[in-house]
């Protein structure tokens, strides 16, 4: 990985309020769809395929390319917009979002957008697919491989019995090529995820399974790109990012609300939300530009 | 024409028909249900309000378990208090539940033979823009395999209603279907509903061909027997609302009176509500049938309607199909 500079802070952070306005812009016109997991994972999907990822979106079927599973299907709004901005489709399309014959589905499907590495939407069974790209590149290249398995998991899919399958079988194989992030919003469909199913304490629970584990500030770049340095330097054990993320992040109205998980803003809502978000840019431009 | 004994809706066959959810009966059926008995208990997996089982566990919040975004717990959870004396529904979308945890509803609840309804929300295409993971096409042929499950898919919302206050008084597991689109309410409070019966919704003297449907293609079905009789085909409609057990006296009675039959159902045609009719007429009563269903394919997103017509269910796709099965019959 480079360095992250200021300079290069400071593109992420107005890449990321791009793919933000993107995302309003797409549910928007699809009139359905998941609002708070999306915005919430912005700076982390920025932070992966502007700077982490090893990655080339003239050649998506690259062999040697990292891998990165998203579990959480339903955010893809931000994975879509994300993939747009770094070039693998254009921006336009975003704007098909969920309707009929696009390639962008309500929820991931590599058949219609082969960019993606796995269809997802029922929750709970990406890491242990993750798991299983990591356990084949360990066959194919050995202990000493320099590519990665990204797994990228909401917190209520923690609830699934099939993740803790999955966090088992990483534990027992130390699989130090799977680097998994969670994102740690504290909301689900039905409330605040300490209401429905307590999770905590999550990090001691990931240490006793024999993972390595990091906690940071989900919006912050530096500690992203921190924590997965740190995560590809530990040998022998998997690890996972524990992100502390608000959902909704970005537009004030729809943060760490649950009730914005799975609905899109209305045209009023949309239009002020994609204010806010240029005025925020407003550091770097005005809103009258 | 219209069986009258059916007390069906005097507007069915206007455009200003009204329009239910057929999960919006199932909430209001479980919450009466639960007033009448209290050993009905409702179980639910992170779904409550698209569930529609948000009123039981607001009005009963002692009797309700919320055991987050975990299916298999969902069922199992729910076995156990059945073991106990319970009547538990136990509810998500049908993708997860029966998708996700069939084993654990077969050994659990129907090896055990315990009283656990499982409610499948969110079943067929007409789940729309969340697209092919979200729309479960296979629950209905997971379902009807397994020895003592009920397998029920409302035609409404009134007779999902009924039908949850029936499944209530069952005894067995069962399985009910639901879709979430707002659809046309075709029966009223006193259409007559009994689990396991056929009701035939549409009759004829010489029906040329029987349409048996289940779920929202009922009233598509009615749609195409009326154009049908005012082209001069005659055609009977059974509403098919119990898949398990099959009401096998009405179909084959039905099935011989016309000689051919046509299926639909929001489903894969492979194991599904055409399967289990052809399973048995074959056996009983060999006479030619078309299936309409999903075709061996996964869902997609899509506006309801959009999907139905891609998929072949739509009112033109019943009257082709009744058309080709009353042409195989003369041959
Ligand atoms: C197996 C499965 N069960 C249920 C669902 C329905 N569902 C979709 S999102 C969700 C809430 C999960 O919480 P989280 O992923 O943390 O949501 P977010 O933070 O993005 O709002 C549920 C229950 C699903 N997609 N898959
Ligand atoms: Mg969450």
């Amino acid at each position: 990985m480079e360095t992250l500079t200021d300079e290069k802070i400071e593109l992420l952070t107005e890449t990321a309020n791009n793919i933000r306005q993107s995302i309003i812009g797409s549910l928007l016109e699809a009139r359905s769809g998941h609002t708070a997991g999306p915005l919430g994972m912005s700076d982390i999907f920025t932070a992966l395929y502007f700077h982490i990822l090893r990655h080339d979106p003239a050649r998506p079927d690259w062999p040697d390319r990292d891998r990165l599973v998203l579990s959480n299907g339903h955010i893809c709004p931000v994975y879509y917009a994300t993939l747009a901005h770094a070039g693998y489709f254009p921006v336009a399309e975003l704007k098909t979002l969920r309707r009929f014959g696009s390639r962008l589905q309500g929820h991931p499907h590599r058949e219609f957008l082969p960019y993606l590495e796995t269809s997802s939407g029922p929750l709970g069974s990406g890491l242990s697919q993750a798991c299983g790209m990591a356990l084949a590149d360990r066959m194919d290249h050995g202990l000493t491989s320099d590519r990665y398995i990204y797994a990228l998991l909401s917190d209520g899919e923690l609830e699934e019995g099939n993740t803790w399958e999955a966090v088992m079988l990483a534990g027992k194989y130390g699989l130090s090529n799977l680097i998994t992030i969670i994102d740690r919003n504290g909301i689900q469909i039905d409330g605040f995820t300490k209401d429905i199913m307590p999770l905590e304490p999550l990090a001691e629970k990931f240490d006793s399974f024999n993972w390595h584990v990091v906690e940071i500030d989900g919006h912050n770049f530096e500690e992203i790109v921190a924590a997965v340095g740190e995560a590809q330097a530990v040998f022998g054990r998997p690890t996972v990012i524990i992100a502390h993320t608000i959902p909704g992040r970005g537009v004030k109205a729809f943060e760490r609300q649950y009730e914005w998980h799975g609905k899109p803003p209305s045209e009023e809502e949309g239009k002020k939300a994609l204010a806010e978000l240029r005025t925020l840019n407003g550091k770097i431009k005005s809103e009258n530009d | 024409m219209i069986n009258k004994t059916q007390k069906l809706n005097p507007k069915l066959f206007d455009l200003q028909i009204e329009q239910e959810a057929i999960r919006d009966g199932f909430g209001r059926g479980l919450v009466t249900a639960g007033e009448t008995n209290e050993q009905v208990v409702a179980l639910c997996a992170d779904l409550t309000e698209s569930t529609r089982i948000e009123a039981f566990a607001k009005k009963f919040p002692d009797r309700f378990i919320q055991v987050g975004v975990a299916e298999q717990n969902l069922v199992t959870v729910a076995s156990g208090l059945a073991t106990m004396g319970k009547i538990p529904f136990a509810a998500s979308y049908a993708m997860f539940s029966p998708g996700r945890n069939w084993e654990q509803i077969r050994t659990t609840i129907c090896y055990n033979n315990v009283p656990v309804k499982i409610v499948g929300a969110h079943a067929g295409v007409s789940v729309g823009p969340d697209g092919g993971t979200h729309q479960a096409i296979e629950d209905m042929a997971l379902m009807r395999v397994l020895p003592r499950m009920t397998v029920v898919v409302p035609a409404d919302s009134l007779e999902a209603e009924k039908a949850t206050l029936a499944l209530a008084d069952s005894g067995g597991p069962a399985y009910i279907r639901l879709a979430r689109n707002k659809s046309a309410v075709i029966t009223t409070e006193a259409s007559p509903f009994e689990l396991g019966r056929a009701e035939v919704l549409f009759d004829s003297d010489e029906p040329a061909a029987l349409i048996i449907a289940c779920g929202q293609m009922v009233y598509f079905s009615l749609l195409a027997a009326k154009k049908l009789e005012a082209e001069g085909v005659a055609v009977s409609v059974i509403n098919l609302h119990t898949i398990k057990p099959l009401d096998k006296a009405t179909v084959i009675k039905y099935a011989r009176q016309a000689g051919a039959v046509v299926t639909v159902e929001e489903h894969q045609v492979a194991g599904g509500m055409g399967g289990a009719v052809a399973e048995m007429l074959a056996a009983e009563a060999p006479v030619p049938v078309e299936f309409l269903g999903i075709q061996d394919q996964f869902g997609q997103s899509g506006e309801p309607g959009e999907l139905l017509e891609h998929y072949s269910l739509g009112v033109k796709d019943i009257i082709m199909a009744v058309k080709k099965v009353i042409e195989r019959k003369n041959v």
